[in-house]
């Protein structure tokens, strides 16, 4: 791909046209001064202590590169910044025989890994190998970053590609290796955004090799963010907060690290899993469910499984298994899935961040009124789906909340949401309130009983009645499951199929976990993973934070109207922007789509981010999808737009214009058609089980 | 290690006046062996001893002058067959056809046959914050007496600081190295330990909670522990550190691994001769401790810790320090003293535990009361106990015991017992930089390869294998072009050129199959390994060899810490 724009910049003349850039406009900059740490007064920025004195201020950015983690380390309250350094070899030449001109394109050869441009007539080449080489895991940075050697053993494979692309460069004279370590981050992502623990204490750093040409834009945000308190873009997957410290210990980013610097150059394949820095934190099951076959995939550091192997069945290797096509675990997950259709299945779904809130008077439930957009005013034991949003009207974070008694509130959010949902709390509750705000998340393991049967299996294991009259959805009741007592027992599955969610104290959990597969087995109970989980959640249209859901999109905006309470003349957080938004109309609407000639076989699949077009026109993208087993066809969601054919504005998007349009939606280049739904298809595909169908096999125990 | 004559010394020319002698002295050692080993159940080996002694007595002479040379082609052959290619194949398919024993093993034949006993151990390193000084090692034993009576252990400290390893050169069966092999670095490890940790297990032994390891043992497979006699063993063991805290008299005193290594070998033949006397109930154990204490066992083992490196040798296995000069070449530093007659010292120590007219007949034709080689050693009660001791534990033990003439015969000019000790020499070496390696090897490898050749072959090995030099292009004319054939061709050297990724292994194949140039000649080496049991040991000896590799920079870090 020939980029004709494409240009060359030099890092230390950009850094030093800012700097003069910002010294004429007053900027005072410090030359060879080091920062001892950050002045830090009640969760606030105050000042820097460098070693020549203390300098005043109200924010502080860090950008120190590969020093970031040493730096955030050095204040009392640690703001941890989760990198690390590896090395990085580049090929320095003297000029070719006719030089190359400044205008000649830089070359990437991600097959070999490496990268080509221009240096004084000759050439720069460096590259991303198999096999980096992490470095600085102890620190030490400053002191042995002057003395780095070069490893041309370690550059031969570089070397052979590059040669093996230009042969005739051979004769080029070398100038040098350079030895220049990079940071990585755990994700390939880079950290932005301000800190969860300090107020005023912004990071940016982590640029996993692309500082230069990263920098610009990564900049204009973070500047938008410290002056309006938020960026014009929804950035969530580079936010700092996305990382807890957790993701901080040294020996995980090693190991990470060296599994993220080759990955730049690898082809990226969807529903990837890291391999490395794994099982780090798991459920009390995971043993019991990893002996049954499990796979699994990690979300800020917990183990959560894909779907369970039957003993019988050989998956792919794991260099195999990488496809844009039909995965090797459809069939697994298809029986899965009609399981949960059918009877009963149980997903160990302990990951869900957990959060009490409880106060000694009413406050509890007055603060949450106001951060959360759904009335949470319900009786105890009601169980509310609700938002919490910005000030613009966009998600922060979008959970359920089980009023547990008049002045307790069990709060669950999505896994990655530890860190974020609670500096967002912190940040937003008063500060001489007498509210408790617990992290419970550790405290719990969460069974999801999903399925027609569920009822009868909790019915089974314990004497309270889990009839609908007694039982509706949306409810949430301490009882006991076997032996164990004060479950936490909730009418909700996270899918729109009937079920129940079980939250354990973690020392029941694998009690409660044997007494339901025990008394399940006649119920035709197995386990199922998150892909079967989240087939079933696209096919009912359930939108999920950081995958359809982002600080941009609110809830008008994906037909959740009835989740807000406009109407009740309270006031909460993006009231404002919600009412205006009422008025005028939204802009993009959340929309499924159902493919209609897409050969699930044999076309390329949809993962997210393919382009959505009506009446041929582009209208949006597409933030998650899946095969829907009982429609037995793919299902996309995503946001559709209106822009003006002239000037390409975003007008109001109505239901009409939705219902109005003939939809494509484009997979690798080849477009198929979709029908577009704004409310979920009622089950009308729901299988019914014939009676021939039984076979003498479902009488058997599983 | 065997008490009868090696073939290699009888071989040497030069000896052979001493012959006569030998002849005279055999008989006595060489009858009584029979039955022990017999009872040993090693029934082949029975054919093997057997056939060597007659070969000695009988046939050696006509060897003699071929000796060394004995596998290499001879030159005049050689010219005389090869020009007549098609002749040539002939007549070694005849030499096929009519000597049997003349038939090659292939390449991977021989490899497989010197790797099957090969471990290497690498310590592990916790990425990159290595803070042991040790590597690892590479541990390999080649049998010649089947079994072999060669052992070999390697455990890491749990409790204490630092790594044990040695090697265990039996003779008279395999009993006294195999108990010496599971025990001994136990002995070590309570030797080393605090006060407070010896009352800790002490005390969870007493209440039967979960006992504290000790060892963090490294065993190649056919490694194995007795597990009928733990029992027995640990009873032992245990009253051995009920004594160490009782004499302790609460002063912290800093525990001296020097003085811990002798007390430990002290101890456990101690042990194992009061166990012979005291018997078990249990007939099997009670043979099993009887076989222990009638065979015997030398010991050479080493203690790393940080920049200490304490070696403790009982016997004739040898510790052989690699050190690199700052020119690149290699140079070997011994660690220990052999004990026995060639040891001049030893020699005079005996002279004078001993009334000067035993002077004569206690160093006799190089050994021991003119029987046994080694001058300490575990086990070998013959040597130990006063002739009433051991007529009583005879006349009480069992019937195969009594039948035994081996034991019940008694050593020549036995006066004043004991004649033998365990106690070892420790030798105390600080560790620098350029102090590359050990090797600890039993005597069958010393004998057949000089020192320096052992830590040369080793050195180039192992630098070979890891640290070639950087290429740094600094400030010449180098082109890619140049650059890349030149890196290729490393990286081919790396693959390829080391069939052995194991130093101990490496070095028996040179030790077996090294020719009169100091190169490993394919031939000689199919042909040394393809020797029938019974002969294997008239040709060479066990080997058994551990190379234990320093980290340079640890060493290097502790010593500027200083």
């Amino acid at each position: 791909m020939h980029v004709p724009e494409d240009a060359v910049v030099s890092s230390a003349d950009v850094a030093l046209a800012l700097a003069s850039a910002a010294s004429q406009n007053g900027v005072q900059i410090y030359d060879r001064t080091s920062i001892l740490h950050v002045m830090v007064r009640k969760g606030q920025v105050t000042g820097v202590e460098t070693d020549k004195g203390q300098i005043q201020c109200q924010y502080f950015v860090n950008c120190a590169g590969q020093w970031a983690y040493e730096l955030g380390l050095s204040n009392e309250e640690p703001v941890s910044i989760p990198l690390h350094a590896c090395e990085h070899f580049y090929l320095l030449t003297r000029p070719l025989e006719t030089p190359l001109q400044s205008n000649a394109p830089t070359i990437v050869d991600a097959d070999g890994r490496i990268y080509i441009r221009n240096w004084q007539g000759g050439i720069l080449s460096g590259g991303f190998e198999k096999n980096p080489k992490p470095i600085f895991t102890e620190g030490k940075n400053q002191l042995e970053i002057q003395n780095l050697q070069e490893d041309w053993d370690h550059f031969e494979p570089l070397l052979s590609s590059l040669l093996r692309r230009m042969p005739e460069l051979e004769a080029l004279e070398i100038v040098k290796l350079v030895n220049c370590p990079e940071t990585f981050t755990p994700d390939m992502r880079c950290i932005m955004g301000e800190s969860p623990s300090v107020q005023g204490y912004f990071v940016l750093a982590g640029m996993n090799s692309a500082g230069l040409s990263f920098g610009g834009g990564a900049g204009k945000y973070l500047a938008e963010w410290m002056v309006h308190g938020y960026p014009s873009e929804n950035i969530w997957e580079l936010d700092l907060k996305r990382f807890g410290a957790l993701q901080s210990s040294r020996t995980f980013l090693r190991h990470r690290v060296m599994e993220v610097m080759p990955l730049l150059y690898d082809l990226k394949v969807p529903r990837w899993d890291f391999q490395t820095g794994r099982q780090l934190r798991t459920s009390p099951l995971y043993d019991r469910l990893d002996a049954q076959g499990a796979r699994w995939m990690e979300k800020h550091g917990f183990e959560r499984p894909k779907y369970f192997v039957p003993p019988d069945k050989d998956l792919l290797a794991l260099e195999q298994s990488k496809t844009f096509y039909k995965p090797d675990w459809f069939e697994i997950v298809e029986s899965e899935v009609k399981c949960c259709k059918e009877a009963v299945c149980v997903i160990d779904m302990s990951s869900f961040t957990k959060f009490e809130i409880t106060s000694t008077g009413d406050q509890a439930l007055e603060v949450l009124q106001y951060l959360f957009s759904n009335d949470l005013d319900v009786p105890v034991g009601h169980i509310v789906h609700t938002g919490m949003l910005n000030q613009g009207g966009g998600y922060e974070n979008d959970c359920s909340i089980a009023r547990l008694s008049k002045r307790s509130f069990f709060m669950i959010s999505p896994t990655d949401q530890q860190v974020h949902c609670w500096a967002w709390l912190k940040k937003y509750m008063p500060e001489d309130s007498n509210l408790i705000l617990e992290d419970v998340t550790w405290k719990y393991t969460a069974l999801n009983l999903i399925g027609p049967r569920a009822v009868d299996v909790l019915s089974e294991l314990s004497y309270a009645p889990m009839t609908p009259d007694h039982f509706p959805s949306l409810f949430c009741k301490e009882m006991s499951v076997g032996y164990a007592n004060g479950i936490r027992v909730m009418s909700m599955t996270h899918t729109g199929e009937p079920g129940f969610m079980l939250y354990i104290p973690i020392e029941y959990a694998l009690h409660v976990y044997n007494e339901v597969m025990g008394v399940g087995q006649k119920y035709g109970i197995r386990n199922a993973g998150y892909y079967a989980l989240r087939s079933l959640r696209i096919e009912k249209f359930f939108a999920f934070w950081g995958q359809d859901l982002n600080t941009l999109t609110t809830p008008l905006e994906c037909g959740r109207e009835s989740r807000v309470k406009l109407d009740k003349g309270m006031d909460f957080i993006g009231r404002d922007a919600l009412l205006q938004q009422k008025q005028n109309g939204v802009y993009k609407r959340l929309t499924m789509f159902i493919l209609d000639d897409h050969d699930t076989d044999l076309d390329l699949w949809p993962w997210w981010g393919e382009p959505i077009y009506r009446n041929g026109q582009y209208v949006g993208k597409t933030t998650s999808s899946a095969y829907g087993y009982t429609l037995e066809r793919h299902v996309c969601l995503g946001f559709v737009h209106n822009f003006s054919e002239d000037t390409g504005e975003e007008q109001v998007v109505t239901a009409d214009f939705i219902n109005r349009g003939e939809y494509e939606i484009d997979i690798a280049g080849h477009r198929f058609q979709a029908k577009a739904k704004l409310y979920p298809v009622p089950s009308l595909f729901t299988h019914k089980r014939r009676k021939d169908d039984v076979e003498l096999s479902d009488l058997q125990g599983k | 290690m065997c008490v009868c004559p090696g073939p290699r010394r009888i071989g040497i020319p030069v000896r052979s006046s001493s012959l006569p002698l030998f002849s005279d002295a055999m008989p006595a050692p060489t009858q009584l062996f029979f039955p022990l080993i017999r009872n040993c159940e090693l029934s082949r080996i029975y054919g093997t001893a057997c056939y060597c002694h007659h070969k000695h007595l009988c046939c050696s002479p006509p060897y003699i002058p071929q000796s060394h040379l004995r596998y290499t082609p001879h030159p005049a052959y050689a010219t005389f067959y090869r020009p007549k290619d098609s002749w040539w194949q002939y007549t070694q398919g005849r030499r096929y056809a009519s000597t049997p024993q003349k038939f090659y093993l292939t390449p991977p034949q021989v490899n497989s046959i010197l790797k099957a006993n090969e471990y290497s151990f690498k310590v592990p390193e916790f990425d990159g914050k290595n803070v042991s000084s040790v590597l690892g090692f590479d541990s390999n034993q080649l049998p010649a007496n089947a079994p072999i009576e060669d052992r070999r252990s390697a455990a890491t400290c749990l409790q204490t600081r630092g790594m044990l390893l040695g090697v265990f050169d039996g003779h008279a069966g395999c009993a006294c190295s195999q108990a010496v092999s599971e025990r001994l670095f136990y002995y070590i490890a309570v030797s080393l330990l605090p006060h407070e940790t010896l009352l800790e297990i002490e005390n969870a032994v007493e209440s039967g909670r979960a006992l504290l390891p000790i060892l963090q043992w490294h065993k190649h497979p056919n490694d194995y522990f007795s597990k009928e006699a733990s029992k027995l063993y640990f009873n032992s063991l245990r009253t051995y550190w009920q004594e160490l805290i009782d004499l302790n008299t609460g002063e912290s005193t800093d525990i001296d691994v020097k003085e811990a290594l002798i007390n430990a070998f002290k101890r456990l033949d101690n042990d194992i001769s009061l166990e012979a006397q005291v018997g078990d109930p249990n007939s099997f154990l009670n043979y099993l401790v009887l076989r222990v204490a009638f065979s015997g066992a030398t010991a050479c083992v080493a203690h790393v810790d940080g920049v200490d490196l304490h070696v403790a040798n009982t016997g004739d296995s040898r510790a052989m320090l690699g050190v690199q000069e700052e020119d690149g070449s290699w140079s070997a530093v011994t660690l220990s003293n052999d004990h026995n007659a060639q040891n001049e010292r030893e020699v005079e120590r005996l002279k004078l535990e001993h009334p000067k007219n035993e002077a004569k007949s206690v160093v006799k034709q190089d050994r021991l009361l003119g029987l046994l080689m080694p001058f300490r050693a575990f086990g070998d009660v013959k040597f130990k106990w006063s002739i009433d001791l051991q007529k009583r534990v005879i006349e009480s033990g069992p019937d195969q015991l009594n039948d035994n003439e081996y034991t019940k015969f008694i050593p020549p000019n036995y006066y004043t017992p004991p004649y033998l000790t365990a106690e070892p020499e420790v030798t105390y070496h600080r560790l620098r930089p350029q102090d590359k390696f050990l090797v600890l090897a039993t005597d069958g490898l010393w004998e057949t390869m000089h020192r320096q050749d052992v830590v040369r072959i080793v050195g180039e090995h192992l630098t070979g294998m890891h640290h070639q030099q950087p290429i740094a292009v600094g400030g010449y004319k180098v082109t890619l072009g140049q650059m890349h054939g030149l890196l290729t061709e490393r990286r081919a050297k790396m693959s390829s050129v080391f069939e052995d990724q194991n130093a101990a292994t490496h070095l028996i194949r040179h030790a077996v199959g090294n020719n009169e140039f100091g190169a490993v000649d394919h031939e000689r080496l199919s042909k040394m390994l393809s020797l029938p049991e019974e002969l294997a040991r008239m040709y060479r000896d066990d080997i058994t060899i551990i190379v234990v590799q320093f980290n340079s920079h640890v060493v290097g870090a502790c010593q500027n810490q200083e």
